[in-house]
């Protein structure tokens, strides 16, 4: 037996290392790392509960919107207001852009880079691939990143800038979107659109969003001349559709009431969220604590020097149980026929991960136009919220990552308490008290690792989407 | 010119900004200037060892580079041992990597406010992390580099501070070194890019015929002048943000929100709600800079009594509602 440590393990999000137990060339337990603690939960105690939204966008600069949203989505909860509908779609918009450049961010200029790597240079796909997506140099990185800073523009519109703004306000959008300004949102959904259609995917957002099976799935790839179809093309050869399963249990908090919240199992109805159940174990967190606490009571105390501890993060679980939560959980939830029969046949993957990214991508697009459509230019786009002195409230969001939960409680007008659960809290988690391993930490045993092994490793990690500045906060 | 950069007590924010570099795609825009990463943690291939192999031989100096950019603030805590963040795969603190290559760097730029100041990690009650800024803490000299720090060029540390920093100042101070260099005299006081630093966010404010009258908005989505009421220190901040577009059309003015100094030492802690002004005696404590007060009380009081109708009832409306009038012309 080996023990090896992987890091900075980088293209995520934030620091990351990977310990891994490694016996006969493959992994026998793995052991993830969160490396960094800034402790925003104690940066907001006393704080006045408004300026959480300036507070916590800046917990991570890639799900920056996710964050505000989170925060809006609780203040709103405490001051017992919903938004007008203008302020709902307006927000709506804003937090789609984010997750579906983030998606695509993900895929160009994180995750399909290792497939560029000299280890695959025997293989028939490497040379277009490396072609492609080579780190920085390959030729998708600039139309992604033109198409990226394009499509960011809708936030110049929408939320003034990104990442980290106050757009998003609990009583709706500070932003009153004008008639012409919807004009223009709705050309760069048109630019957006072609881009995906045109460079992505190769074929219209309706066509790839209602495949309906994974092998229609691998037909539509055959032969095609798209980014995304080179990825499937790789995946394939590689096996990557069984490799990185992880509990199997997958866990949304429902998006913009197109996708529903829930619990899925492969072969079982969905279980509707409890969000009573849900609870934070941190014995093996460099944090102080003795049992599993729900958010609402949970606490954030530095114990630097804990035995037994190799983490910042805490182990989220949700009725004690190691859940996994993402795109691909959303689209399971959801009952996407593609997604259901991926997983039903293999488990999670590393290909059901990334393949659940783009199916989001394909559908939410659509939606996106008709959310701007749906804008009254004069009509209102935020109303007064203001908060009772002392209460406590829920803000649950889909990032795209994942189930980003805030919870929130405030005494005589200040921040008395705030805990956050961030989507890669949930997928790397360390062990729990019982000695359960996280996702992460699940997905990556029986997988070839050490000298001379293939990059699958790196794949599983990355398929993820990790983002670590969120993770521990 | 070749940037070797490394992340530590901050959200990656300024990254993700960085890569929304207008018009031109980032990495063609840098390549074309003659820049290039020799190791950024989002965006470079090697991983793992191969990483800490270029880094171990930058910090031993046996790999040349000219710019070390360094986002996030530098945790020294628990205890001075840096152990908040230790980076992977290394065992080592974050902070000793940064004293090390600081020493091989011909520049050290902080990207963001963090790295610059300290930030909000710095911001908790007691800083139990220990945090700062690489030169200062808070908006005193010192920091993880200490006060005398210049790297090998004689500089300081330049401090492209924003929270996020907008792409083209990472940009511009990038190609202002290449091109024409960089000397004391292209930085403020604090260590800013005077190309971004000498300006106010107030200049060019979209809501300026607001602010000349003292029309304010009341709450969110209001057209007025957000000064007053909610919170706005446009006209104290340094930044061009309202001359230099943020992703193609925005600002925070534009998207309707006050703001918040980011750019500023101490900003992540005004001693107030953000989003509220605070006033003495009805009159907002933050003047704007280089104003006299009581020039400013007087013309307040008499541009308000001089508003327009049209100015006064839009300030409070989230749309246009009495437009500009238009001179009849021919009979």
């Amino acid at each position: 037996m080996k023990r090896i440590q992987l890091g900075p393990f980088n293209r995520v999000e934030g620091d990351l290392e990977v310990g891994l137990d490694v016996d006969a060339g493959y992994v026998a337990a793995a052991r993830v790392n969160s490396p960094l603690f800034r402790g925003f939960e104690q940066v907001l105690v006393g704080r006045p509960p408004e300026d959480a939204l300036a507070i916590v966008p800046r917990i991570c600069g890639i799900c920056s919107v996710a964050q505000s949203a989170a925060a809006a989505s609780a203040l709103a909860a405490l001051a017992g207001v919903t938004p007008p509908p203008n302020g709902q779609l307006a927000s709506r918009l804003v937090l789609a852009t984010e997750n579906l450049a983030d998606h695509l961010t993900h895929f160009y200029l994180f995750f399909m880079p290792d497939f560029a790597r000299a280890a695959y240079v025997d293989r028939n796909w490497h040379s277009e691939v490396a072609r492609r997506f080579t780190a920085q140099r390959g030729s998708a990185v600039a139309p992604w990143l033109q198409a990226r800073a394009r499509f960011f523009n809708l936030t110049g519109f929408l939320a003034g800038r990104w990442p980290h703004t106050l757009a998003l306000q609990p009583g709706g959008s500070s932003k009153a979107m004008t008639a012409a300004e919807r004009i223009r949102i709705q050309a760069l959904l048109r630019e957006f659109r072609a881009f995906v259609e045109g460079v992505v995917l190769g074929d219209a957002l309706e066509a790839f969003a209602g495949l309906s099976s994974f092998d229609a799935l691998q037909a539509w790839a055959a032969g095609r001349d798209s980014d995304f179809a080179h990825f499937l093309r790789a995946a394939g050869d590689l096996g990557l559709a069984g490799c990185g399963r992880a509990s199997d249990r997958f866990l949304s908090y429902g998006a913009y009431e197109l996708f529903p919240a829930g619990l899925w199992q492969p072969n079982a109805a969905v279980d509707p969220l409890e969000t009573a159940k849900i609870a934070e174990d941190v014995s093996h967190s460099w944090l102080f604590g003795d049992k599993p606490l729900p958010p609402a009571q949970g606490e954030t105390r530095v114990d630097a020097d804990k035995a037994g501890a190799y983490t910042w993060c805490k182990a989220p679980r949700y009725a004690g149980q190691v859940v996994e939560t993402g795109a691909l959980a959303r689209q399971l939830v959801a009952g996407q026929p593609l997604l259901r029969d991926l997983v039903e046949r293999h488990g999670g993957s590393v290909t059901a991960r990334i393949v659940a990214r783009m199916v989001e991508v394909a559908r939410i697009v659509p939606a996106m136009e008709n959310w701007v459509r749906a804008i009254e230019p004069g009509e209102p786009f935020c109303l007064p919220a203001p908060l009772p002195d002392s209460g406590s409230a829920v803000g649950l969001v889909e990032a795209a990552r994942g189930g980003l939960g805030h919870w929130l409680s405030v005494k005589r007008g200040r921040i008395e308490r705030y805990q956050i659960i961030a989507p890669t809290t949930w997928n790397f988690s360390p062990r729990d008290a019982g000695g359960t391993p996280g996702a992460l930490e699940q997905a990556l045993v029986g997988l070839p690792a050490g000298d001379d092994a293939p990059p699958t490793v790196q794949h599983v990690v990355r398929s993820f989407d990790p983002c670590m500045v969120c993770t521990v906060h | 010119m070749k940037v070797l950069w490394l992340q530590s007590g901050g959200c990656g924010g300024c990254t993700q900004s960085l890569l929304c570099h207008e018009p031109r795609p980032l990495f063609d825009e840098l390549r074309d200037a003659g820049i290039e990463f020799v190791w950024h943690p989002a965006l470079s291939e090697a991983s793992g060892d191969e990483a800490l192999t270029i880094l171990e031989d930058c910090a031993a100096g046996r790999r040349e580079f000219d710019v070390l950019c360094i986002e996030g603030a530098m945790l020294r805590g628990p205890n001075g041992t840096g152990r908040f963040h230790l980076m992977a795969g290394s065992g080592r603190p974050l902070t000793e990597w940064v004293q090390r290559l600081a020493e091989q760097a011909k520049w050290v730029f902080a990207i963001g406010s963090c790295t610059a100041w300290g930030g909000f990690s710095a911001s908790t009650p007691g800083n139990p992390l220990e945090a700062c800024g690489l030169q200062y803490d808070t908006d005193t000299p010192g920091g993880l580099l200490g006060k005398g720090f210049l790297s090998r060029s004689g500089l300081p540390v330049v401090n492209i501070a924003g929270c996020p920093t907008h792409p083209g100042w990472i940009v511009d101070t990038l190609e202002k070194l290449a091109f024409d260099g960089l000397t004391a005299s292209d930085l403020d006081e604090v260590g800013r890019p005077l190309l971004y630093a000498e300006q106010l966010v107030h200049h060019g404010c979209p809501r300026n015929e607001f602010y000349e009258f003292k029309a304010s908005a009341l709450k969110h989505s209001d057209l007025g002048c957000l000064m007053e009421n909610l919170g706005c220190k446009g006209t104290q901040a340094h930044a061009d943000c309202n001359t230099r577009a943020w992703n193609g059309a925005g600002s925070c003015l534009k998207g309707g929100y006050a703001c918040i100094a980011c750019t500023e030492p101490g900003f992540e802690a005004p001693g107030h709600a953000f989003q509220e002004t605070p006033k003495l005696a009805g009159i907002p404590v933050g003047l704007p800079t280089d104003m006299p007060k009581a020039w400013f009380v007087a013309l307040a009081a008499l541009s308000k009594s001089a508003t327009p109708k049209r100015v006064r009832e839009n300030a409070v409306e989230d749309h246009t509602v009495v437009r500009p009038s238009v001179k009849k012309t021919g009979k």
